[in-house]
């Protein structure tokens, strides 16, 4: 995964709480036996109709969000299902950071393993960001190693997140590598234990 | 004496193989179970890094999400059928134990752990499937993982977890006559919303969970993810031995008796505390459905919709009405549907099959609904067909299908057509779940049968049975 340290970003608002892996990918996309490419299909109902065509009233689709990188959603986003494919999709269509009041567990940990960052920022701060990015136009600068986010208008907070996964992300670790470094207490593990 | 420990203390301990400050721990993982759907990006990452499947013994394979429940033997969807094959590939590469989808042992993943004996109290059980919390049922700390973390056990077998919260549910009273373990769950889900487990692992107690057969309990596990909780699991007792007491995975004889020891002092000891305590009381639950686009929108069956002015979340009540095709206060039994469908993790086992016989038999599918049932695996498909309970959905006019994951998520082509509005056993009524602009309404297999009969919702305490 792709090393992050600090990221600086247009804000993409999406006022929806309980926002669920479904909508983020809908399950007809998971059928696919790749990594890469899903972001064709992130939000894939809000964002099309059944023809294909972009809905209007979806504000992912107005162009002024074209380049976001950081969204910003309500409370308990990416509850449901255990899909990494919601990550992955996010990522894909250029999403690096993801703000909102709590994320379901699973999302919060898939996200993680694959670089994409969900920061956890108190409600009355996530609306009024929320509020600000309608006009396109909010960015925000997010820095892993002071752990705090800051505003174009000065607003900054602290923020915290798991230090495992802080390291992890801001390294670019490979998972597997580093439980490896450790073969020898799992095989001490199985044969105690089992 | 040491201090009293819940069993999700007792089990996380045995469990550590390596701890660290700052750090979660490093968990040992008994049981890792694989479909079709969140594997092969895995099996990829170890081909590319030359890595190979620690343990094959300990993890199995089967095929439930893409499965066709009927003509299993032409696959219509090209991609459907290259994710099936690729897990037949990636099994074989790896040694990986497979129950394909002509094997006598296929299912849906959380039917058949069970009902082989590899789900056992104690276990760390997972599953790129955030159902795996069914296999809590068991007094096992079972929780759904992603296709990274799949890759980690099948590399490692081993995962990285911060040790979770806990959180008491308690249900103390009695269930009423035709309130099932089903409007339980949907009731406590209800009642304390959708991320009342966040960062928990739930653990059921009281007498209503007590009294509750494993099938129940594995209703009720089965919905904790739609709590918020990774894992939801109910301590061990003498229904949980009974239950595995001959299973093909468990030992035979004196060594079953000992490990049945085993499992028992597992459980949660008296006097033992929680981070957290939630609890309901049995009787003031009645039938539920839900009306909305998240399990936990959701009443009792005698009740309405909710009225926006009346709740604090009115845009997310407002879009959930207008997606569901409701207006507000709308009497439940006022909601006709098209669709019945009787399956999944939650509700595909035999009790429940049989459960749902008991209302239809004798009686007509209404014209203007379309029926399924899905059998949660070929062991429970032959047991209802030695029971006649096929006959009694058929001549019902149900149509009775193979087992997989089927309508729930409608992956395969079970699927409910744009505005059609179903009455289904399973556990997610999200929007496009069942069906890109598909309606959900959760009800249990009795709610559903009766459902399926009068083309709208009714109270089934009120409702005609025949006995099986």
């Amino acid at each position: 995964m792709e090393a992050i340290k600090q990221h600086k970003g247009l804000v993409y608002p999406m006022n929806r709480t309980n926002v669920d892996t479904d909508q983020i990918i809908p399950k007809q996309f998971l059928k696919r036996i790749e990594r890469t490419g899903f972001g064709r299909f992130l939000f894939y109902h809000w964002r099309f109709d059944d023809d294909g065509n972009k809905r209007s009233s979806f504000n992912l689709n107005d162009p002024k969000y074209d380049d976001a990188s950081i969204l910003i959603a309500g409370d308990n986003f990416g509850c449901g299902s255990s899909r990494e494919h919601a990550p992955w999709s996010i990522l894909d269509y250029g999403f690096r950071v993801l703000i909102a009041p709590s994320f379901a567990d699973i999302f919060y940990n898939n996200s993680f393993k694959n670089g994409l960052v969900p920061i956890a920022v108190d409600e009355a701060q996530v609306n009024e960001w929320l509020e600000k990015a309608e006009n396109g136009n909010l960015h925000l600068n997010v820095d892993l190693e002071t752990k705090k986010i800051t505003d174009d208008s000065g607003v900054e907070i602290s923020f915290d997140i798991p230090e495992y996964h802080r390291q992890n992300v801001m390294n670019g670790w490979d998972d597997i590598a580093l439980t490896l470094q450790l073969a020898e207490k799992i095989s001490e593990y199985e044969k105690s234990s089992l | 004496m040491s201090e009293p420990k819940t069993i999700i203390e007792k089990v996380w301990e045995q469990k550590i193989v390596h701890e660290e400050e700052g750090k979660p721990d490093l968990i040992y993982i008994d049981l890792h179970l694989v479909h079709e759907v969140t594997s092969p990006q895995a099996f990829e990452g170890l081909r590319m890094t030359n890595r190979q499947v620690r343990r094959p013994d300990l993890t199995f394979a089967t095929m439930d999400h893409n499965v066709p429940t009927k003509d299993r033997d032409t696959i219509k969807d090209p991609i459907s059928k290259k994710q099936m094959e690729a897990l037949e590939k990636n099994c074989k590469e790896f040694g990986v134990p497979l129950a394909d989808m002509f094997h006598p042992d296929q299912g849906i993943v959380h039917v058949i752990g069970p009902q082989l004996g590899l789900t056992q109290p104690g276990k760390t059980i997972v599953c790129g499937d955030s159902h795996t919390s069914t296999h809590g049922a068991f007094g096992a700390i079972a929780f759904g993982i992603g296709t990274s973390e799949v890759e980690h056990v099948l590399a490692t077998q081993t995962i990285w977890q911060a040790k979770p919260k806990t959180l008491n549910v308690r249900v103390d009273g009695e269930l009423g006559q035709g309130v099932t373990a089903k409007d339980l769950i949907l009731a406590v889900i209800a009642k304390y919303g959708v991320r009342m487990g966040n960062g928990h692992i739930i653990e059921y107690t009281g007498d209503a969970i007590r009294k509750m057969s494993m099938e129940e309990r594995m209703t009720i596990c089965n919905m904790s993810i739609e709590a918020g909780a990774r894992a939801g699991l109910i301590s061990p007792d003498e229904t949980t031995v009974e239950f595995l007491r001959g299973k093909r995975h468990v030992p035979k004889g004196e060594e079953f008796d000992e490990l049945a020891e085993e499992w028992l002092a597992l459980a949660t000891d008296e006097g033992a505390t929680y981070d957290k305590t939630l609890s309901i009381q049995a009787e003031e639950i009645e039938p539920q459905v839900t009306w909305g686009t998240n399990p936990g929108m959701g009443v009792p069956v005698s009740s309405s919709t909710p009225t926006i002015a009346d709740v604090d979340n009115k845009e997310e009540v407002k879009l959930a009405l207008e997606y569901m095709g409701l207006e507000e206060a709308q009497p439940m039994t006022s909601i006709e549907v098209d669709h019945v469908f009787i399956g999944s993790c939650t509700n595909s086992r035999l009790n429940d099959l049989k459960k749902a016989a008991s209302i239809i038999k004798g009686k007509k599918v209404k014209d203007s609904v379309r029926a399924i049932v899905v059998p949660g695996s070929f062991l429970v498909k032959m047991q209802a067909e030695e029971e006649g309970l096929d006959e009694v959905f058929k001549e019902a006019g149900f149509e009775w299908r193979d087992a997989g994951c089927s309508m729930c998520l409608g992956m395969n082509d079970d699927i409910v057509p744009p505005g059609g509005r179903c009455a289904s056993t399973s556990n997610r009524n999200f929007e496009g779940r069942q069906g890109n602009g598909a309606r959900t309404h959760l009800v249990s297999p009795e709610m559903a049968a009766a459902a399926a009969i009068e083309g709208h919702f009714v109270d089934v305490r009120n409702y005609e049975k025949t006995a099986i």
